[in-house]
């Protein structure tokens, strides 16, 4: 919404500075998004008349000029060929720079002939485009006035961004009445007088959708002359960015604007029978004034007569109907309706307009008769003409409901400090009736006005007293700390993706958060990809479904830096995964992928693998406190992790983690080209921990040495290593505290298709120093179980 | 005399072999030579045997003395030599310290994750806990317990991201908007007094170097018997500050629309932007940097919280924007591209806790 300063004042009467003013609507709750003065560029420049313009001795193409300006007669050259005297045109001194070229006059000598400033083009100034002869203006303009008041530039643009509860500030008027309240000025809007019909109108009005329109006013203007509106309202609606049309047209754009109620001209030669607000028909459409056609539905309110559709009630009239220069009887029409209804049509329509906007926030329903008797005064005024009465089809809706209200509200909710007297002077500047007050304050009855909808309750009352006082009066009051103990605030899940974030960044994993939603294609090669994990109407093609991981987008950013030569990236994020649309459908994982490269480096380093994925991931879940020592290790994983090189960890049957290797199918279908490193933990897999005391068992500090036996075993190739180490722990559970897995040997001194395993067992002696027997049966325990675990043999 | 006259010479003599000798070895025979079983030395300490009372007592004690000497001399010796010889095994395996080792790399946590933590870390002082909500939400909890109509033009304002899966309502799930209806989920399953932060990823439809599709909002709602919005305007200065880290924060409340409070109010922060850097605590300018109010009596009634017996205020500001007033990023964009310069650059190492003791940032 933009008007201007002067526009502003019309409806207030204001010594206050454009900055105070705009202030002040800050304050209040308006948002200025900008304060444009196209006077301000030309400051400088002042209204000069040429007295005589004489050839250039030294150029063909240059005149010198003797200027009246307002530092007195000077000589000055100039090139323009309608530098004549008597030409009344910009004249700018030397030192000022000129906003169409950037260039600063010196006083210089143009072949021979000093200069002492410059006659400038429209272009020079940028107030046109213009270049081919300076500004003529008016030649009754006297020498030495500022341009910009000259040419009625003087006179800031303000543009608000009005929020949708207040309809009112789409009009002047509105603005004009909140300044006015928080104490700007006095609001002199004059008040609206009827115009007397002078005859019964002949051409009826009528609602058939009460609903989606409840009240039509119209009125039959006779004998107008239609033709451009007058200088101070082409000026005025061009300074806001309208394009004036003619003087009916721009009647009703300048009511729209000055009051925010929308109305609409009809050519009443073009009318046949009565015009009546009513749905839309299937198979209706009609050819607006923007040029095109709209086919109307059943859920739009279009305005039509016997005939035709004539145009769609609120948001855009048809161009068959519509006033030119040749139409001398007019139909006026001043309507209301429903928002909710107008709002959908707009967005049907994908069309918005000047009526539609205000309609969709609402209009005021206590100004349709009002607005239509200012627009007769104003036809009457510029086009002439003789009003018929006017006619009322439906009827204006009941005034928006009144409101007890406790003046103390505003101190409870807003914490400011308002004495009841005062709320009351706020809520009457506002438009607010307040009755009831008497003896107990208590008992204030408010009915808010009819152009404020947006007032349901006390809670509203609050904001408008607090914004008219001001929000900096809210005082402000040590922070509260919360006495005592208090449980820690973030949750079990968000505690663990914390230390879980720490811990992978720590082994070398660069955070990265990447988005939630991405391709079907990436989401489907990696185990997602349902129809109902579709986004309706995606950003772009490749983020239009939920991610059923975070690995597809960690391997495409990746792959990315490796694009950009960084080809060794270490990414990890700790982020939600969407399995379903319900609730629980969202999981929280950590997922991170590595781009390992050959290492190079002086001492030879080995490329790192799957167990270095599986080191990275057992340390992070021993940072998270999860029980690591009873987790089991399997190897089956979802299709998008590659056969033989991934391994799942488990407790019972919940899967806490995959690592490994992502499967080559899954890397090509999402554009990934080498091969890569991943692990994903489920944090809310993990058991919750258990509620006991924070204290500890104490330390078992035992005064006998542990001591180590190494075992090795041949088994089948195949046969997990983890069976061979759990048979060993199983062994003896007193005694063995460790096994650990040091050789894996196959080659020529094994038989083929098997493989040695060998083990350190370490045994802890408890309450007596071992014998060789004792070790000896311990020993034979170890390679009983294992035997009988893997059908291996002990190796000789 | 003859005897004596002897021994001053063996002295200088075997002394200077001492000194003269190159190796351990050579001085192990000197050694021999002298002091062993058939040393030169013992030898005549055999012969102390076949002399006088007087002579023995004058001779036997010149030996000793030369005994002495020469035995110091060769242990001297020795330990020089061994020490020599520890310098020059030391020198011999002497390595190239200026060699790369290998190093594991450090990784680093994003900036979003930092300044939550931060946030929690700052509110948590304050008594607020820590609430959480899907990102997939129903229409009901993302607008219409927010007091956003069905067909209400405000809805329109938020770009809102569509699946074509139907919630409990009937109506499509949205991907949330914000995090406000994580503050329906809180009061409709916890009475109060309520008083919670939530943080997470918001979504909608837009992109440009301030917006991006995906960004993170906190939420902020207290809900008692007394709050007023001075309590929240005081909350927000103390957070302002402690996450700013300057105690000259200026903050301006400015009345403003949302549907799902009343009275409500955009905060501004007081901020320099000369020199084409926005410096948070100095200059006269103002920079919006959340929206909040006190809950609107009809969000209260949605979630079965009497509104004529509670009341409370809510705050929502943007995360990813924070973290650029803080840290300088320029565009939102590269917060979510994932390119590792820019991760390491910006991103902050795993042991930097953030905590009101060590400091926030």
């Amino acid at each position: 919404m933009k008007f201007t300063l002067s526009w502003l004042k019309e409806h207030l009467a204001t010594d206050a500075s454009i900055d105070a003013i705009v202030e002040t609507m800050t304050m209040t709750g308006l948002e200025v998004e900008g304060v444009e003065n196209a006077g301000e560029k030309l400051k400088a420049f002042t209204v000069a008349r040429i007295i005589s313009a004489a050839k250039h001795p030294n150029a063909d193409k240059l005149q010198v000029c003797q200027v009246e300006t307002a530092l007195g007669n000077l000589e000055i050259v100039c090139g323009a060929p309608n530098a004549r005297a008597g030409l009344v045109t910009a004249f700018a001194p030397i030192g000022t720079t000129i906003p169409g070229s950037g260039i600063t006059l010196e006083a210089r000598p143009v072949r021979g002939v000093v200069s002492n400033g410059m006659l400038c083009s429209g272009a020079e100034l940028e107030l046109d485009t213009d270049a081919d002869g300076i500004l003529e203006l008016d030649a009754a303009l006297k020498v030495g006035t500022p341009l910009a008041e000259a040419l009625g530039l003087n006179d800031p643009v303000i543009d608000i961004e009005v929020t949708p509860n207040r309809p009112d500030w789409l009009g002047v008027a509105g603005i004009a009445r909140d300044l006015a309240a928080a104490g700007v000025g006095k609001q002199t809007t004059k008040p609206v007088l009827p115009v007397p019909g002078r005859y019964p109108s002949p051409q009826k009005v009528a609602t058939e959708a009460p609903q989606a329109c409840p009240m039509f006013v119209g009125r039959l203007i006779r004998g107008v002359k239609n033709g451009p509106s007058p200088a101070w309202l082409q000026q005025r609606l061009r300074a806001i960015g309208q394009k004036p049309i003619s003087a009916l047209v721009d009647i009703t754009n300048l009511i729209t604007h000055d009051r925010a109620r929308p109305l609409h001209v009809y050519d009443a030669s073009k009318l046949s029978g009565v015009v009546r607000a009513r749905m839309g028909r299937e198979g209706e459409s009609f050819k607006a004034l923007n040029g095109n056609v709209y086919t109307v539905t059943p859920a739009m309110c279009v305005i039509a007569d016997d005939e035709r559709v004539l145009g769609l009630g609120g948001v855009i009239g048809g161009e068959y109907s519509g006033v030119s220069e040749t139409t001398t009887d007019i139909l006026v029409e001043c309507a209301l309706f429903d928002p909710t209804l107008i709002h959908q049509t707009g967005r049907a329509l994908t069309l918005t307009t000047d009526a539609q906007y205000r309609f969709a926030r609402g209009v005021d329903s206590g100004f349709v008769a009002p607005g239509i008797e200012l627009a007769t005064r104003l036809i009457l005024e510029l086009c002439g003409g003789e009003p018929s009465e006017i006619m009322i089809a439906g009827e204006e809706p009941a005034p928006p409901k009144s409101i007890t209200f406790d003046p103390d509200r505003v101190r409870q909710l807003a914490g400011i400090d308002v004495k009841a007297p005062r709320v009351r002077a706020v809520l009457k500047d506002l438009g607010f009736e307040v009755s009831g007050e008497g003896q107990s304050s208590k008992n204030f009855i408010v009915q808010p006005p009819s152009w404020r909808r947006d007032i349901e309750g006390p809670a509203d009352l609050v904001e408008e007293v607090a914004r008219i006082e001001g929000y900096d009066k809210m005082p402000v009051l040590a922070p509260p700390r919360a006495p005592g103990f208090r449980p820690p605030p973030a949750s079990v899940g968000e505690s663990r993706t914390r230390l879980a974030r720490r811990a992978a960044a720590a082994l070398g994993y660069n955070e990265a958060i990447t988005w939630s939603f991405c391709s079907r294609a990436q989401a489907l090669a990696f185990g997602g990809g349902a129809e109902e994990m579709l986004v309706a109407n995606p950003i772009a093609s490749d983020l239009d479904c939920m991610r059923p991981s975070a690995l597809p987008q960690l391997l495409a950013a990746a792959q990315r830096n490796a694009d950009r030569g960084f080809d060794d990236a270490r990414l990890f994020e700790a982020g939600p995964a969407y399995a379903n649309t319900s609730d629980g459908g969202q999981q929280r994982t950590l997922a991170a992928v590595w781009r390992a490269r050959p290492p190079r480096h002086w001492r030879a380093a080995p490329q790192p693998d799957i167990f270095d994925v599986k080191r990275d991931v057992l340390t992070v879940l021993e940072a998270l406190g999860a029980p690591v020592a009873s987790l089991q290790t399997a190897s089956d994983a979802p299709a998008h992790w590659r056969p033989g090189r991934t391994g799942a960890l488990k407790l019972g049957p919940k899967v806490i983690a995959y690592y490994g290797e992502i499967h080559p199918r899954a890397l090509k279908a999402i554009g990934v080209e080498a091969p890569a490193l991943a692990f994903e933990i489920f944090l809310d897999a993990l058991p919750a921990p258990r509620a006991k005391g924070r204290s500890k068992p104490p330390l078992e500090k035992l005064d006998l040495q542990p001591l180590t036996r190494d075992f090795a075993f041949i088994v089948d190739d195949g046969a997990p290593a983890a069976d061979v180490v759990r048979a060993a722990f199983g062994a003896d559970k007193q005694l063995i505290t460790d096994v650990n897995l040091f050789d894996v040997y196959r080659g020529e001194r094994m038989q083929p298709g098997k493989k040695s395993l060998a083990i350190e067992v370490t045994l802890q002696p408890r309450e007596k120093t071992l014998t060789d027997a004792d070790i000896e049966a311990v020993s034979a325990k170890i390679v009983s179980a294992v035997m009988k675990a893997t059908g291996g043999t002990l190796r000789g | 005399m003859t005897a004596n006259i002897d021994l001053q010479a063996l002295q200088t003599d075997l002394l200077a072999r001492v000194a003269a000798a190159s190796d351990e070895a050579s001085l192990e025979a000197l050694r021999v030579e002298a002091l062993g079983k058939q040393g030169s030395i013992s030898a005549l300490m055999k012969n102390l045997g076949s002399m006088s009372p007087d002579e023995r007592k004058t001779f036997g004690a010149g030996l000793n003395v030369l005994k002495d000497k020469v035995t110091e001399a060769i242990v001297t010796k020795k330990a020089v030599m061994a020490e020599a010889a520890l310098d020059r095994q030391l020198q011999s395996e002497a390595v190239d310290v200026t060699l790369p080792p290998v190093r594991p790399r450090l990784g680093t946590i994003h900036p979003v994750s930092q300044v939550m933590e931060e946030l929690a870390a700052i509110f948590g002082e304050m008594g607020f806990s820590v609430e959480e909500g899907p990102d997939i939400e129903t229409d009901f909890n993302n607008f219409t317990a927010l007091n956003f109509p069905p067909n209400h033009p405000a809805r329109e304002t938020h770009d809102t991201f569509f699946l074509d899966a139907k919630g409990e309502d009937g109506a499509r799930k949205v991907l949330r908007t914000h995090t406000s209806p994580v503050q329906v989920r809180t009061m409709l399953k916890q009475k109060p007094p309520i008083r919670m932060i939530c943080m997470g990823r918001t979504f909608r439809k837009d992109s440009d170097a301030t917006h991006t599709p995906m960004f993170h909002q906190i939420e902020g709602l207290v809900i008692d018997e007394s709050t007023s919005m001075a309590d929240l305007k005081s909350v927000l200065i103390a957070a302002i500050k402690a996450y700013f880290e300057v105690d000259d924060v200026r903050l301006r409340f400015r009345p403003h629309h949302f549907p799902f409070t009343e009275p409500s109010a955009e905060v501004d922060v007081g901020c320099d932007r000369s020199g084409g850097q926005i410096k948070i605590g100095a200059g006269d300018d103002w920079l919006e940097i959340l929206g909040s109010g006190m809950v609107h009596p009809n969000v209260l009634r949605n979630c079965g919280i009497d509104p004529d017996k509670y009341q409370g205020y809510a705050f929502g500001m943007g995360i990813d924007r924070l973290a650029m007033l803080k840290y300088g990023m320029p565009d939102l964009r590269d917060f979510f591209a994932a390119d590792t310069r820019w991760l390491k650059h910006y991103g902050f190492s795993p042991f930097l806790l953030p905590g009101l003791a060590q400091g926030v940032g």
